[in-house]
C-alpha cells in the first residue's frame, strides 16, 4: 500500500489491505458505487464471519504467535521441481470421472473442477478429457500434417513446417456438446464438475486454417466442406462447414504457453471457436476439402440430437450462450452468514458475452453481475455479483446474454423444442439451491 | 474418398480462381514450406467413405465371412448379436420392417424411448463401412482388410435384418442396403446450430423484476444418491468462502479414478493403458473374468506364469465360458508376463 495513503485517508473504515490498487484507481477515477458495496460487505466480514480467538487464547492466534516451520527453516531450491506442479494442499482439484456414465476409460470423459478454477484460464493439467479410442503420446519428429482434396497442390508439413509459419494466439472456450447432457431430464449429478466440467478455455497458439488452405490452393467455390481426422486409433473425423473453417479456425500446437498436453491432442489438433468439443480434433493429421459432408461416426450416431417427433438433428455444432455460478454450487456448503462474492462463468459460440443477470430466488429477481475483462470472443468470461447471505433458503441463477441478443433459456424452456432425449446442446440456466444450513444443492425448477 | 483424380481433373478449371482468391496470401514467402502429398501417401491416409460412396474401396464380403471375423474379433465386447450392452451400447435391435419401408425408425418417437441401438440411428450405410474400416475392432484399429469391412459390415446389418443371410455386400450392393437402411430418411439439418448465424430455438427475455418465474423445485438429487460421486468434502478446497460438502466417510478414494500413482508407475494403470479394464475387473466377472478370478484359478499351478501371459498376447476363449478374448498384441512379451505376474500375485 506504499504511496497509497492519500487514497486511503478518504475510505473510512477500510480492513486492512482490503483494497487493491486497482480499485484505488477506480475510486479516483469515480467507480465510487461498486466500492460503496463491496466496503459494506466487508464490514459485514469483520463484524459476523470472522473466526474469533478461542478460549485460552487471548494473546492472539497461535498461528501467529508460534512461528510455523516454512518460517523457521531452509526452503527447497530453485529447479527442485523442474515442472512445477500444484502444492500439495491442492490435490483435492483434480479431473474426475462421473460414475456409471461410461463403461470403458479409453471412450470416456473426465470433467474439469469448474467449482475451484479462478479467471477464465484452465489449467492445463485440469482441462477436461474426452476420448473415443484413448490417448496416445504422439512422436512429433513421427507427426505430419496433409491437406488434400478439393486442392490445387494436396500438401504435406511437419511440425517444422507448421512451427516455422505464421502464428497466432487466441483465448478460446472447448465444451463438449454433451455438456450437461445428463440433465436433460432431471437433477443427475450432484457439482457443477458433473453437471459443467466438459468446458475448459485456454489460450491456443497456431496457424490459420484459412492460411493453409490458401497455401494448397484450395477450392473455395466448390470447396463447401473440411473434413478433420485425428492420428489416433480412432481417427476421429467430423465436417466442418468452409465457411467457419476460413473465419477463426486455428491448426494447433501451443496451448496456454506451452505445447498441447498429449491429453488435448500433443502435438497438433484442430481449434474450432464456438463449436463444440468433438470437431477441435486432436492428433490432427489431415484435412480434406470437399463439396459434401461427410456423415461421419460422430456425425450421424453420435452428437445428433433426439427430437420429440424421433428426427435427429444433423450437424448441430455451434454451442449457444450459456452459464453457470460456480461458486456456490452443488456440493458445496457456505461457511457462515455474511459477504459472499457469487462468480461464475459465461460464454457464447456465436461471440461475445454482453451481460450477466443473477437472481438469488430462483428467477423472479435479477441483478446485473460485474463482468470481469478480459471480456473476448467465443471465450469464457468471468463474472461476479456480491451477495450477503442472511441464513435463509436461496435459488440461485445465473442468466447470460451475448452479443447477438439471445438470452440464455430456462430448462422448460429449451424442453418445449427439444424434449428430454436429445443429450447434446444443453444450455439452460443452472439453478443452486441454499439451504440454511449453508449447504448448496444442483436442483430443477419449474 | 479419393481426391487425387479429382484434384487432378479439375486441376486446370480451378487454377485461374485459386490465383485469384490467394493473390494477399499471408503465406507469401513462407509458402515453400510443406512439400506436396504423393500419390501413394494420399491413398494411405485418405480412408473416408462418404455417404455418397465417394471413397468406397473395390471388395465384397458375405454375411458368413462376416460371421467369421465378428466371432474373433468383435463379439467379445458388441456380443454374439450385436445385443451386448456391457461395454458399449448395443448395435443391433429396435427396428422393424415397417421402419425399412419409411425410412424412419418408430421407436425413436415418444417419450419412452429404449436404449437407442447403432441400427435405430444410423442413417447412412456409408457411416458404419468407414467406422469399422477405421476405427475397428477396437483394441487393433485398422487392422481389418477391404473384404473384412465389407464382411463384418455385411453382419451386422444381417443381425438388424436388413439383409439375408445370404447376402454379399460389394461397391455396388451397398447401394441397395442404402435404401433399406430403417432411418435413412431419420435426419435433419433444419437448426440454427450448423452456422453461427443461426436462428436460435428459444426467446427467453431478460425480465429483471417481479418476473413470472416458476419457482418450484421440481428435480433434485434424491438422499440415496447423496454419495453417487464419493465424498465432496474430497472434491473442493479446506480453505475458502466454502467447503465440499461432506457426503460420503472420507479415504474412500472418491472415484475409482482419481490416480493414486502417477500413469505407469502401477500395473493397474498399465491394464487400464492397455485396454484390460475394458473387460476385467479386480474381482468381479465384466465380459472376462476378474484378476483376482484368475489368480484364484491358477493358485499353486506349475507355469502359471508362462501360460498366462502367453495367453494375455494370444487370446483364447472356452476356459471361462464361451466369451473370446481377443489376442492383445499391442502388448510385447515383457509387459504381458509383467502384468500376469501382477494379476497371479491378487492384482495389488
Amino acid at each position: 500500500m506504499t504511496g497509497s495513503s492519500k487514497q486511503r485517508g478518504r475510505i473510512s473504515r477500510a480492513p486492512e489491505n482490503f483494497l487493491s490498487q486497482e480499485q484505488i484507481a477506480a475510486v479516483s477515477s469515480g467507480r465510487r458505487d461498486f466500492l460503496r458495496q463491496a466496503m459494506i460487505a466487508a464490514a459485514a466480514v469483520s463484524a459476523g464471519a470472522a473466526l474469533p480467538l478461542r478460549a485460552g487464547e487471548a494473546a492472539g492466534d497461535p498461528e501467529i504467535l508460534d512461528l510455523p516451520p516454512w518460517s523457521k527453516t531452509l526452503g527447497k531450491p530453485v529447479a527442485s521441481n523442474p515442472y512445477g506442479s500444484p502444492s500439495k494442499y491442492e490435490k483435492n482439484l483434480i479431473r474426475r470421472e462421473s460414475p456409471g456414465l461410461t463403461r470403458v476409460g479409453a471412450a470416456s470423459v473426465s470433467f474439469a473442477p469448474l467449482q475451484g478454477l479462478f479467471g477464465i484460464i484452465t489449467p492445463s493439467g485440469l482441462h477436461f478429457e474426452r476420448h473415443h479410442q484413448g490417448w496416445q503420446d504422439v512422436d512429433p519428429a513421427r507427426h505430419r500434417f496433409m491437406i488434400n482434396g478439393l486442392v490445387r497442390t494436396p500438401k504435406v508439413y511437419t511440425m517444422d513446417d507448421l512451427m516455422r509459419l505464421p502464428s497466432v494466439s487466441r483465448i478460446h472456450f472447448i465444451e463438449c456438446g454433451a455438456n450437461s447432457g445428463m440433465e436433460w431430464g432431471n437433477v443427475a449429478v450432484p457439482t457443477v464438475q458433473y453437471t459443467h466440467g466438459m468446458l475448459s478455455c485456454s489460450e491456443f497458439t497456431g496457424v490459420p486454417l484459412s492460411a493453409l488452405l490458401e497455401d494448397c490452393g484450395a477450392d473455395l467455390k466448390a470447396g463447401k466442406y473440411i473434413l478433420a481426422e485425428g492420428a489416433d486409433g480412432s481417427s476421429m473425423t467430423r465436417t466442418i462447414a468452409m465457411e467457419r473453417a476460413l473465419d477463426d479456425v486455428i491448426v494447433a500446437y501451443g496451448q496456454n504457453g506451452e505445447m498441447l498436453r498429449p491429453e488435448n491432442g500433443y502435438p497438433l489438433r484442430l481449434v474450432v471457436p464456438g463449436v463444440q468439443g468433438v470437431s477441435w480434433v486432436k492428433w490432427l493429421r489431415r484435412i480434406e476439402v470437399g463439396d459434401q459432408p461427410y456423415g461421419t461416426k460422430d456425425e450421424t450416431l453420435h452428437y445428433v440430437d433426439l427430437l420429440p417427433d424421433g428426427a435427429q438433428r444433423q450437424y448441430t455444432s455451434i454451442q449457444e450462450c450459456k452459464s453457470v455460478i460456480t461458486t456456490p454450487s452443488g456440493g458445496q456448503t457456505l461457511i457462515g452468514q455474511g459477504y459472499y462474492t457469487i462468480t461464475g462463468l459465461a460464454w457464447s459460440g456465436r461471440g461475445r458475452i454482453r451481460r450477466v443477470d443473477v437472481s438469488t430466488d430462483g428467477g423472479r429477481n435479477w441483478r446485473t453481475a460485474r463482468l470481469e475483462t478480459p471480456v473476448l470472443s467465443k471465450a469464457l468470461t468471468r463474472f461476479n455479483l456480491d451477495w450477503q447471505w442472511d441464513g435463509s433458503p436461496a435459488l440461485l441463477q445465473s442468466r447470460a446474454i451475448d452479443e447477438t441478443g439471445y438470452v440464455q433459456p430456462t430448462m422448460p424452456q429449451l424442453r418445449e423444442v427439444r424434449g428430454t432425449k436429445s443429450i447434446y446442446h444443453n444450455n439452460a440456466i443452472q439453478t443452486w439451491a441454499v439451504a440454511p444450513s449453508g449447504e448448496v444443492s444442483n436442483v430443477q425448477l419449474g | 474418398m479419393s481426391s487425387w483424380d479429382r484434384a487432378t481433373a479439375i486441376k486446370l478449371g480451378l487454377s485461374a480462381l485459386a490465383l485469384a482468391t490467394i493473390a494477399a496470401s499471408p503465406l507469401a514467402g513462407a509458402s515453400n514450406l510443406g512439400r506436396p502429398a504423393t500419390p501413394a501417401e494420399i491413398a494411405a491416409w485418405d480412408i473416408d467413405v462418404r455417404p455418397d460412396f465417394a471413397g468406397l474401396p473395390a471388395g465384397s464380403g458375405s454375411v458368413e465371412q462376416g460371421m467369421e471375423v465378428w466371432e474373433s474379433k468383435c463379439e467379445s465386447c458388441h456380443g454374439t448379436f450385436g445385443e451386448s450392452n456391457e461395454v458399449f451400447t448395443p448395435l443391433a435391435g429396435g427396428t422393424t420392417r415397417a421402419d425399412q419401408d419409411s425410412g424412419r425408425v418408430k421407436s425413436l418417437v415418444g417419450p419412452n424411448v429404449p436404449q437407442r441401438t447403432t441400427l435405430m440411428k444410423l442413417s447412412t450405410v456409408s457411416t458404419l463401412f468407414d467406422y469399422i474400416r477405421r476405427a475397428m475392432p477396437w483394441n487393433a484399429p485398422k487392422s481389418l482388410s477391404d473384404d473384412e469391412v465389407y464382411a463384418v459390415t455385411a453382419y451386422v446389418l444381417y443381425l438388424n435384418d436388413v439383409v439375408s443371410d445370404d447376402f454379399v455386400l460389394d461397391q455396388d450392393s451397398i447401394r441397395e442396403v442404402q435404401n433399406r437402411l430403417p432411418n435413412r430418411n431419420g435426419m435433419t439439418r433444419d437448426h440454427g446450430l450448423w452456422e453461427v448465424a443461426g436462428k436460435a430455438d428459444t426467446h427467453n427475455t431478460a425480465c429483471m423484476k417481479n418476473c413470472a418465474a416458476d419457482v418450484e423445485i421440481s428435480s433434485s438429487l434424491p438422499e440415496y444418491a447423496r454419495d453417487s460421486h464419493g465424498n465432496l468434502a474430497d472434491q473442493n478446497r479446506s480453505f475458502g468462502p466454502v467447503r465440499g460438502t461432506t457426503t460420503a466417510a472420507s479415504a474412500a478414494p472418491a472415484a475409482t479414478t482419481a490416480p493414486t500413482q502417477p500413469a505407469g508407475t502401477s500395473r493397474l494403470a498399465m491394464a487400464e493403458e492397455y485396454g484390460c479394464t475394458g473387460c476385467h475387473a479386480m474381482d468381479d466377472t465384466i465380459v472376462g473374468p476378474g484378476f483376482r478370478q484368475v489368480a484364484q484359478r491358477y493358485a499353486d499351478k506349475a507355469g502359471s506364469l508362462d501360460q498366462v501371459a502367453a495367453k494375455i498376447r494370444a487370446g483364447g476363449s472356452g476356459a471361462w465360458g464361451s466369451m473370446p478374448m481377443p489376442a492383445q498384441e499391442q502388448l510385447n512379451e515383457e509387459q504381458a508376463r509383467e502384468l500376469a505376474e501382477w494379476i497371479l500375485s491378487g492384482a495389488n
